[in-house]
Parts: structure tokens; C-alpha cells; sequence
């Protein structure tokens, strides 16, 4: 069985600027992908060739096996886009906005209605179905968008930044209707610069940079190309921040990855932490070093990120 | 699916149209309220009475010439005619209270009667006008004229001041001047011929005398005056073509709005979604054309509607030539409407520039004046300016009653303008962002 989207080294460049310089990866059937990379990476003009909106200067994109061909291609009837922008008539109701929406995929008459009905039902919606979508909130507006992708019941739905700018309870919201599409076997691409949601929500992780797949992989599998999937942090009381040979005692210790003082606080990068925490604690009781405050964090899609690049997400 | 997307295209734009009361009275209350006060003003509505043009004499001379002159001046309905002094004058017309002064200088009558038949120097009349009423000025000039003619004419064939002059210029011929010999004997028997016909008057005076030599020399014709329109019986009605006018510019501004809503919707994200369904470029501009020109004709329809109502406009001519005219005006608006939207970037940035065109269009086009006003020059350029057709179109069927045949070359030219303005939206449309 084919994967339900296949995108082959994507190109695209806009004059100068190459907005995408090689992008390939796959989505099978009832997966969620993360596509994670700080702004400008290329995410949207990926996500732009994969709806069949913007022509690819090289590579293809194959639903269930079929290259998407041309604006009239009917696989793109298969295909759900949730833009990043707020893609709705403010001054129609609800409904009128996804009768037009329906309308445009051959939706009619009774099926259009039940459709729509179960569209503002999915997201909440139900009981504004009649009023303006400019008297809705920023979180409704986003549920609507997401609403206005799927009344076609596509079998791919790709949402770009679906949760830019939303309350927490709106985030959750739209959190819960991804993860209700993933259970009726929908196979997402959740474009995102927001490291938690990715690490929330998807099965697996496409991280793009400068317009390249720099990493493809589970969560799991991605924390696995850390140096150490742990860190503590250990605030250092003031004069113990002059002991020089610190850091290098620490590093010297075994499980301890890397070592380093920065701004009063030392930051050690551990393999595991039940066998290396310890050790960094002996040391600093040993040296006669104070300190007031010890964290131990698990390494995140940011410290891969950065792991990766040198930079964070959001350079 | 393309004909239900098409069709779910141009309901939601009629949709989002009468939603918008701006954009309903833009199209439909603004056009019915200028064409109705460009129509009052231009129509020469046939109950209204013409204003009279605001002039001033001042009489120095008071002699029975200039008091004629005067008095046929004040006679004539298109003046109204007040007096006052030289610098009175002056100032009224200075602050545009009055359009012309004259000035009939002390000693006019005298010197205008030796000049009559002439002899001696002409004397000078003084027009102080304003620049800024050139038309009037000539007007004046011509009913002057006319009434200096008739007051000197009158008085040196049969008034005392006349008789008098004749006689000293008898007395004046008797002596060589500068005139030739041939010349003074045949003015000398022309002058005694006059003399002759006072004694003549003055011993049988009235019966058989000429009414018309008494009242001076009159204009030598009369005029019959008959406006050409379809037919006899059938009056201009100037309120067509301030309805065609207007009607056709607030159309084109509706479809200013259908462009700039276009980049609007580009920028909401909107095109994206469009362009996401399986639809061709084709049907999503189609179905922005559609829209654009359904709203385009009903604005021009309840203009027109409004017209026929209240200012009994008629379609004198071919109603389906109207009707296919007004379509053809609506199809150009609405791909002029396109056309914005492929070469605007911004809404904003596209608007002032568009509404420029469209005053620009509209001007040329004689929606404010009818062209025929214009120099012949610039006649022939309107012919590039499609809202011209459009307008010269209406009027064709409306009050100069057009058949069908007669109007189809202007129907094709404005359908010739909304396939080059429709074919360039295609070229030059931003699908990609």
C-alpha cells in the first residue's frame, strides 16, 4: 500500500530566494507528521506544493501513488488545506462560509447540509452556525478554518500553523480534534514552530532548515541523535562561580556528556541521570562548592534542534 | 463540480455584496442621486425656467440712442440688467456678481450715428467682463449687436438726433475731405434721399409709413428651432445621458470593488483555499466575472429603472440593443474589475490608482459631458476608452433611438474590451504567493 502522501525532492525558488531546496518525505495512512522548523524554513511552501497551490520547479508529489497533476487533478479532492491565515468570510455567517467551501469540492444539497452540520459539531461550533464570522473569537475563527478543511472528508489534511495566536483553551480544542481525524485513520501534516505541540501531537517529526529535511524521525528516534537525553542544571552560590577546574571535573566523570558554566549556573549534559546526578553532586560536596537550586530536564525538540543547527527555533 | 463551484462562486459574492450597505449604495443610491442632479443641471428641463445672465449698463451718454440701446437690452429675457456706476461695475464683476458690464460713453449716440453711415470714427463701447464666463461674453456681445444696431438704425431714419446728424453731414459733405469726389456725390444723393423721406414722414406722418424702418434695421430672418430626436413628438430628454453617464460610472467603481475584494481575499489566505479545490484558473476567474458583472448590470439596471420612473426616460430605440448594450458595459466593467485585481498588489496601494483610471475613464468617456462637447481631436482619442462606447451605447438606444443593427458595432467594441481586459487579467494573475 502506497503512503497516502509521497512528496519527492521539492523545489521551489521565488526570483532569487529558494524557499525550498529539497524537501522529501512520506505520511502513511492514519499517521500525523510534524513538519517543525523555525519561520521561514520553507514550511508553508512545502506544504503550498503539496496542495497543489504553488508548481514545484523540481520534484513530485504523489497521492496514494498518483503524481498530483495540474489544477483540475481530482486527487486534490483528496486533500484537506487548513491555511495558516484565517481563510473565511468575515462578513457571512458560519454556515454560508462552509456551504461555499463544500460547494467547491461538488458537495449539494441535503449531503452539503449534513456536512456542514457536522463540521461546526466537530469543532464546536454548532450553536454559531448563523452568526457573522467577525463576531467570533481569534480561537473560533481558527476552529472554523479547520472546520472549512475537512468538509470534504479528505484523506490528507494539511494544517499549517493551525494554532497561531489562540487562547490555550481554543489550542486544546483544536489538540483534541487532530488527535479525533488521527483516530478515524486521517493522515495529517501539522506544520509548526512550536516545539511542544509537535512533541504532543505527532507520531513523527519532519525538521526542516534553509529549506531542508535536516532530520525525519519519531520523537523517540530524534532524541536519540542528542549527545545526552538529560541535563542538570545546578545554580551555583557566588563564590563557588570562580572555581575554575570545575567544568573540567565534571566532565572528567563518567556518564557526564558535557560541562559547562555559564551565568552562575552549571549545565551538565548526562547519558542517564540515575547514574551520573549522583557523581556531579559527590564532586561538588567533595570541592566545597554551595548551591542553591537543582533542576534536571529531559533533553526537547529545541536542544535537537540546536544539536543540530547551532541555533534554536526561533533565531 | 465546475458548474456548482461556479455557481457557489457568484452567490457568495452576491452574498457578501448586499451584506456590504456601503457598497449597496455606491452602486445604487450614489448613481440615481448624481444623475439626477447632473440632469437637472444639463438636461434644459423643459419647465424650468433658464437662468438669465447678470449684466450691468451704465449709461454716461443719456442721449435717446443709448437710452434705447438700454431699454432694448433690459427688454431681452435672456439679461437681467441693472445699472449702477463705472466702478460699481467693475467691482460686481470683480466678485462675480455680475458676468458682463457695459459702459455707453457720453457722447456715443452722437458719435455712433456719424459713424452709422461711415464717415466719421466708431465710437467705443466698454465690456468689462469675467474671465471665467467666456460663453456668456459672446452671448452678450451677439445681443449687443443686435440692439445697437436696431437703436442706432432707428433713430438715424427717423429721430430728431437723426435728422440732425443728417443734415450737418450734408452741411460736412459740402466742403472736400478726405473722401473721394465719385464717393461724396453718391453719399451726398444717399443722405438727400434720407432728408427727403423725414420732410416726406413729417407732412404725411403714420399711415404707410414702415413699421420695420420706424423700429430700426430688426435681424432680416426668422428662425423655426427644431430639436432632431426619434421621432416628431418625442422631446430630448437629457436625463439619458446623465443616467448613461453615471450609470456607467458607478458601475465601473463596483467593479473597482470586485478587484480590490479579489486582492483582499488574496491576502486573507482566501485564493489558497480556492485554488486547493480541483478547479481550473478559468472557472475561479469566471466565477469572479460572473459575479462582477451580475452586479455591475443590476446597478446599471436600477439606475436606468430609477430613470424611466421618475425622469421618464425612454428606450426609444431597440429595447434588446439596450438591454445587449448594457450587458456588453457590465462584461467590460466587470473584466476591468479582473484586470485591477492581476496588476494591483496591495488593496490599498490599488485602490486610489484604480478610482484615478476610472475618473480618467469616465471623463474621456463623456459620462460628465457628452463627448460631442469635446474639441474633434480629442473625440477621436475617446475612442480608445471603452466607458465612451459605453456611454455613446446608451444613448444610442435610449433617446436617439438606435436599432438593434446600428448598435452592434458599439456592442462589439465593448465586448472587444472585455476580452482584452479579461484575456490580460489571465496573463498577468498572480497565483502564486
Amino acid at each position: 500500500m502506497p503512503p497516502v502522501l509521497d512528496a519527492r525532492s521539492l523545489r521551489k525558488s521565488f526570483g532569487a530566494i529558494t524557499a525550498v531546496a529539497d524537501v522529501s518525505f512520506t505520511v502513511d495512512p492514519g499517521e500525523l507528521v510534524g513538519l517543525l522548523g523555525p519561520n521561514g524554513a520553507g514550511k508553508s511552501t512545502t506544504v503550498g506544493m503539496i496542495a497543489g497551490i504553488v508548481a514545484p520547479d523540481a520534484g513530485e508529489v504523489r497521492i496514494n501513488g498518483q503524481a498530483l497533476q495540474g489544477d483540475t487533478d481530482p486527487a486534490k479532492a483528496a486533500i484537506g488545506l487548513v491555511p495558516q491565515d484565517l481563510a473565511l468570510f468575515d462578513e457571512l455567517p458560519a454556515r454560508e462560509n462552509l456551504r461555499f467551501f463544500g460547494s467547491l469540492y461538488g458537495l449539494t444539497g441535503a449531503k452539503l447540509d449534513a456536512t456542514i452540520a457536522s463540521g461546526l459539531e466537530f469543532v464546536g461550533l454548532a450553536d454559531r452556525a448563523a452568526d457573522k464570522v467577525k463576531t467570533f473569537s481569534g480561537g473560533m475563527k481558527r476552529r472554523l478554518n479547520l472546520a472549512a478543511g475537512l468538509l470534504h472528508d479528505p484523506q490528507l489534511v494539511l494544517l499549517d500553523e493551525p494554532t497561531v495566536g489562540i487562547d490555550p483553551q481554543s489550542r486544546n480544542a483544536i489538540f483534541d480534534n487532530l488527535e479525533a481525524l488521527r483516530s478515524r485513520g486521517k493522515s495529517i501534516v501539522y506544520t509548526t514552530h512550536y516545539m511542544e505541540e509537535a512533541e504532543r501531537l505527532c507520531d513523527r517529526i519532519v525538521i526542516v532548515d534553509h529549506g531542508k529535511v535536516i532530520a525525519n524521525d519519531t520523537v523517540r528516534g530524534l532524541y536519540g541523535l542528542l549527545p545526552a537525553s538529560r541535563r542538570l542544571s545546578v545554580e551555583l552560590r557566588g563564590e563557588a562561580q570562580a572555581d575554575k577546574g570545575l567544568a573540567d571535573a565534571t566532565r572528567a566523570l563518567p556518564a557526564v556528556a558535557s560541562a559547562e558554566i555559564a551565568d552562575g549556573v552549571l549545565t551538565v549534559a548526562l547519558d542517564d541521570l540515575a547514574a551520573g546526578a549522583p557523581g556531579v553532586l559527590s564532586l561538588l560536596q567533595q570541592r566545597g562548592i554551595a548551591y542553591d537550586h537543582v533542576v534536571s530536564e529531559r533533553g526537547d525538540l529545541e536542544t535537537v534542534f540546536l544539536a543540530l543547527t547551532g541555533r534554536t527555533l526561533r533565531d | 463540480m465546475g458548474f456548482q463551484a461556479w455557481r457557489a462562486m457568484v452567490r457568495k459574492d452576491l452574498l457578501l455584496f448586499f451584506t456590504d450597505r456601503r457598497a449597496v449604495i455606491m452602486s445604487f443610491a450614489a448613481p440615481i442621486a448624481i444623475a439626477s442632479f447632473f440632469g437637472f443641471i444639463f438636461s434644459g428641463s423643459q419647465n424650468t425656467e433658464k437662468a438669465r445672465v447678470p449684466i450691468r449698463v451704465v449709461d454716461q451718454d443719456g442721449s435717446v440712442i443709448s437710452k434705447a440701446i438700454v431699454q432694448g437690452l433690459s427688454a431681452d429675457k435672456t439679461l437681467e440688467v441693472s445699472g449702477g456706476t463705472v466702478e460699481e461695475s467693475r467691482e460686481a464683476v470683480r466678485r462675480g456678481k455680475t458676468t458682463v458690464a457695459i459702459v455707453v460713453p457720453a457722447g456715443f449716440g452722437d458719435a455712433a450715428g456719424q459713424a452709422f453711415f461711415g464717415g466719421a470714427a466708431k465710437p467705443q463701447l466698454e465690456l468689462l467682463y469675467d474671465p471665467s464666463h467666456g460663453t456668456e461674453l459672446a452671448m452678450v456681445r451677439g445681443i449687443l449687436t443686435e440692439h445697437v444696431m436696431q437703436a442706432v438704425s432707428a433713430e438715424m431714419f427717423g429721430g430728431d438726433q437723426g435728422r440732425r446728424l443728417t443734415q450737418q453731414s450734408l452741411e460736412q459733405l459740402k466742403s472736400p475731405g478726405a473722401m473721394a469726389d465719385g464717393d461724396r456725390r453718391a453719399l451726398a444723393e444717399m443722405l438727400g434721399a434720407v432728408n427727403r423721406w423725414y420732410e416726406r414722414d413729417q407732412a404725411s406722418p403714420a399711415p404707410g409709413a414702415s413699421p420695420a424702418l420706424r423700429g430700426g434695421l430688426a435681424m432680416p430672418y426668422a428662425v423655426h428651432e427644431e430639436a432632431i430626436t426619434v421621432r416628431t413628438g418625442v422631446p430630448y430628454n437629457g436625463f439619458a445621458h446623465s443616467f448613461a453617464g453615471m450609470g456607467v460610472q458607478f458601475l465601473l467603481f463596483a467593479c473597482i470593488d470586485l478587484g480590490i475584494g479579489m486582492l483582499l481575499e488574496r491576502q486573507q489566505g482566501l485564493w489558497k483555499r480556492l485554488r486547493a479545490a480541483p478547479l481550473s484558473r478559468g472557472l475561479l476567474l469566471a466565477g469572479k466575472g460572473t459575479s462582477g458583472a451580475l452586479i455591475a448590470l443590476m446597478s446599471l439596471g436600477a439606475t436606468f429603472a430609477f430613470g424611466m420612473a421618475v425622469f421618464r426616460i425612454r428606450i426609444e430605440g431597440s429595447g434588446i440593443a439596450f438591454v445587449a448594450v448594457c450587458v456588453a458595459t457590465a462584461v467590460m466593467a466587470s473584466s476591468f474589475g479582473l484586470l485591477i485585481a492581476a496588476l494591483g498588489k496591495t488593496p490599498q496601494a490599488t485602490r486610489g490608482v484604480a478610482i484615478l483610471a476610472v475618473l480618467l475613464m469616465v471623463m474621456l468617456g463623456g459620462a460628465w459631458v457628452p463627448s460631442f462637447v469635446f474639441p474633434a481631436w480629442l473625440q477621436k482619442v475617446t475612442l480608445v476608452v471603452p466607458a465612451r462606447w459605453a456611454v455613446d451605447g446608451l444613448d444610442a438606444t435610449t433617446w436617439r433611438g438606435a436599432s438593434l443593427v446600428a448598435t452592434l458595432p458599439t456592442i462589439g467594441v465593448l465586448l472587444a474590451f472585455a476580452s482584452l481586459f479579461g484575456a490580460l487579467a489571465v496573463a498577468r494573475f498572480r497565483w502564486e504567493e
